[in-house]
């Protein structure tokens, strides 16, 4: 028997989508019957309060959790968010809700032993609910209280030797997409560059220094699975270089019929058979390939690397030998001057450990956004505030035309004194003896 | 329910530590057959919507079945996924950047039986627990933020939302039938925690209403100067207040200024904003993240607000669903959401999905707001 009353989130247990409702109810079933006699640390009816705290925010059209306090473990100050509801005498098994991020391992691949481990703990430390993952990419248990926090982490780190992931003004926990492990676009480990730098920089992931969130993401190649390009304020997005590959009768294949196109992904609708001029040939955005007398060529110079060719002929065309990424700048949310996307700072570097070159150029940004840096300004602010061209100096890039868009429409440019001859220093009366007051 | 402790001693917090170890290793984690052929991969296929083969160079192969998930899941769940991965997988799993699960077998005979197993487990109510799709050119698994399950500034929720969207799109994201892959993400206020501004539907939760000012615990709970810094539109000043023969410091609003972002909120907890009347959704297409054919591109604001209406927000999932529908019909393969808009213009973009173009979906923030307006006589009657 439920603890509240849910009528408005019970309407969401029917539809075919997975009901989180659904799973929450069965969740609190499990913990009120406790059949493997669990020593339930924090109040058993907490997915029941749950359910019952939401179920008045869908009455309410209005949130019932409070502004999160500071909590944490000891020695970080971030991988923990204080959350405390604002009706705990109605909702007492949720007064205190707080949430652990979890670092996860990098392309999200798991063993059921390790995964079990980590269930392990939260059944009995926290309300036995989580986001798998967080948008971060951390694994996230939802809801527990103060006196578990120490403990929680304790078995995470001794048990499951697995640490907290980032919240906070810091470097948050750092994301890849698959990579090499399952894809053939990669052109660099995004896995190992992932787990490299995470190891790198505990210091910064755990302890807040920044003027606010700073986010690593790594894809391999510009399909750009993680969205390192729309979110991560350091963006390494695979790219090669040199030539793609090309299979001639592979080819053929597609064009044949034998292979389907873009690997199967248009097969729910007739879209009439495989037109590789129209398909392939007319959307390339370089306008650099030709299909001619049964064969297909690529003039690699003028080639985007939009990965269209690529998606939409898999088994013919293939990414380059030449392999390496490319470093993009301050993506961010709205929050608080707008959207922005990535900026392009480095077209190329070859991602290979001990990856001392991205390295350099991330502790090269740091220092000069930890310098000049508002509170709450996430690096593109930063970068629109100060100019390109200072991202530019304190990173020691020289600029290049793919920098741009196109170059700058407006003649304002902040010349300093050692770029013009004869330096700013001159003598007015020099001057007054070739102009009249 | 006695206290137990795990070892950790609070008198001295430092004995045996474990700091600082980070993330376990993903090598450790890998199914055999990807550890066999890291790096070593020649192509892959979609065999029906859900299911990837991906080919090594070795000719070894790797079935994956990609099933949606709630994203909030419980212990009971993740360990029925743990069941199912024992079972058919030799005891590994994954989960996708999209919030789904993803199965792998080392050989074809073994996916019958592992789509069957997956398609039969339901939840009580009837929703599947294991559907599978989001592949190729359909919709995937919705990315989503906290919204009122967890969060202490959503406009609206996020688990509710995903769920009333994707039932409505569930043939879209078992099914190839789009012109290219329709991202969805859901964020449920500016924030944006899942940074949805570049997705083919953005759902985002706004706020409509100043916020609040909690005069007499405002100088107790926040930083004046912090709440003041932390608005972009200078609306947040220092102020006193008298009330009841009491003075207070505290800030005052600049009402007109307040673009409703709730960043000093965020700074100040004696300035929410929540409002059920006041607080919705702003409904956002046509971005987009990978570079393939044009380059990334932020979603549009194409309908203002939309009223949140619990628990399946009947106009959220109409309006999704007209866009979805006339996108489908009139788009070219590939062509994805916002390609297809601005290939069109966007004025016919409002005349054939029937969404009413009104001032607020003219930009008026800051600089960048120039350059979405028209500069020219090119455009369409």
């Amino acid at each position: 028997m439920a603890k509240h009353e849910t009528p408005l989130l019970d309407q969401l247990e029917s539809g075919p989508w997975p009901s989180f409702v659904a799973d929450i109810k069965q969740q609190a079933e499990v913990r009120a019957k406790n059949e493997e006699g669990i020593e339930l640390q924090i109040p058993e009816e907490v997915c029941d309060d749950l359910l019952g705290v939401l179920e008045l925010s869908y009455s309410d059209g209005e949130t019932h959790w409070k502004h999160g306090g500071i909590v944490g473990v000891f020695g970080y100050g971030g991988g923990v968010i204080g959350r405390y509801c604002d009706q705990p005498e109605q909702f007492p098994g949720v007064a205190h809700f707080h949430t652990v991020r979890v670092a996860q391992p990098n392309g999200k691949y798991y063993t059921t032993e390790f995964l079990r481990n980590i269930m392990k703990i939260w059944e009995m430390r926290g309300s036995g609910l989580t986001n798998m993952h967080g948008s971060t990419g951390d694994i996230v248990f939802l809801g527990t209280t103060t006196p578990q926090l120490e403990e929680i982490f304790y078995e995470l780190t001794h048990d499951v030797e697995v640490d907290l992931g980032g919240s906070g003004s810091n470097l948050r926990t750092p994301a890849s997409c698959l990579g090499k492990s399952r894809c053939e676009y990669a052109c660099y480990d995004t896995q190992a560059a992932c787990y490299d730098l995470t190891m790198e920089y505990q210091d910064e992931l755990h302890r807040p220094a920044f003027p606010y969130k700073f986010k690593f993401k790594f894809d391999g190649c510009p399909n750009g699975c993680v969205a390192a390009m729309a979110r991560s304020d350091f963006s390494v997005v695979g790219i090669w270089r040199d030539e793609i590959r090309i299979d001639q009768e592979a080819v053929a294949a597609y064009v044949g019929g034998e292979f389907a196109p873009n690997a199967g992904a248009h097969s729910g609708r007739d879209w009439g058979k495989f037109d590789i001029q129209k398909e392939v040939v007319d959307l390339c955005p370089g306008k650099c390939i030709k299909y001619e007398d049964g064969k297909l060529s690529i003039n690699d110079k003028e080639c985007m690397h939009c990965m269209h060719c690529i998606n939409t002929m898999p088994r013919a065309l293939m990414i380059g030998n030449d392999r390496g990424a490319s470093i993009l700048c301050g993506a961010k949310a709205p929050i608080l001057d707008g959207p922005q996307l990535s900026s392009l700072l480095v077209p190329f570097i070859k991602v290979e450990e001990p990856f001392d070159e991205l390295k350099e150029l991330i502790e090269n940004i740091w220092d000069w956004w930890m310098e000049e840096g508002k509170n709450r300004e996430r690096l593109g602010e930063t970068m629109r505030r100060m100019g390109f061209q200072k991202l530019l100096e304190v990173t020691g890039i020289e600029a290049d035309a793919r920098h741009v868009q196109e170059p700058r429409h407006n003649p304002y440019i902040f010349w300093k004194a050692d770029e013009v001859e004869g330096s700013w220093d001159r003598d007015i009366n020099e001057y007054r003896k070739r102009h009249q007051r | 329910m006695a206290f137990v402790s795990s070892g950790y001693n609070p008198d001295k917090p430092m004995e045996n530590r474990n700091s600082d170890i980070g993330p376990r290793k993903f090598d450790e984690f890998l199914p055999p057959v990807i550890k066999k052929n890291f790096g070593a991969w020649k192509y892959h296929e979609i065999l029906e919507p859900g299911i990837l083969v991906h080919v090594a160079e070795s000719g070894d192969e790797v079935y994956s079945v990609r099933c949606g998930t709630a994203r909030l899941m419980s212990v009971v769940h993740i360990k029925e996924m743990c069941d199912i991965a024992d079972k058919h997988c030799d005891g590994y799993l994954r989960f996708t950047t999209r919030n789904n699960v993803e199965f792998m077998v080392d050989s074809k005979d073994k996916v019958d039986a592992l789509k069957a197993d997956l398609l039969s487990r339901k939840f009580n109510g009837g929703s599947y627990k294991f559907p599978i799709g989001g592949t190729g050119a359909g919709v995937s698994n919705i990315v989503h933020t906290q919204g009122w399950v967890h969060c202490h500034t959503p406009a609206t929720d996020a688990s509710g939302t995903v769920k009333v969207i994707m039932d409505e799109l569930f043939d879209e994201f078992t099914g190839h039938n789009m012109p290219a892959p329709v991202r969805i993400a859901v964020a449920c206020c500016l924030n944006m925690c899942g940074a949805c501004h570049c997705s083919d539907i953005a759902v985002v939760g706004i706020h409509r209403k100043p916020p609040l000012i909690d005069h007499e615990h405002l100088d107790n709970l926040c930083e004046i100067p912090l709440a003041v810094a932390a608005c972009p539109t200078g609306a947040v000043r220092p102020s006193k207040v008298e009330v009841d023969g009491t003075t207070y410091k505290t800030v005052a609003i600049k009402e007109e200024r307040c673009m409703f972002c709730g960043n000093c909120y965020t700074m100040c907890p004696s300035l929410p904003l929540s409002d059920s009347e006041g607080d919705g959704i702003a409904l956002m297409v046509g971005g987009k993240i990978s570079n393939r054919i044009s380059q990334p591109k932020f979603s549009k604001v194409v309908v203002a607000y939309i009223p949140n209406e619990p628990p399946r927000w009947p106009t959220l999932t109409k309006t999704i669903r007209t866009i979805v529908d006339v996108y489908s019909k009139e788009a070219n393969k590939y062509e994805r959401l916002g390609d297809w808009a601005e290939r069109i213009g966007w004025e016919r973009f409002f005349e054939k999905t029937g969404i009413k173009f009104t001032k607020h979906l003219i930009d008026d923030f800051r600089d960048p707001a120039y350059y979405t307006w028209r500069q020219s006589t090119q455009f369409k009657f």
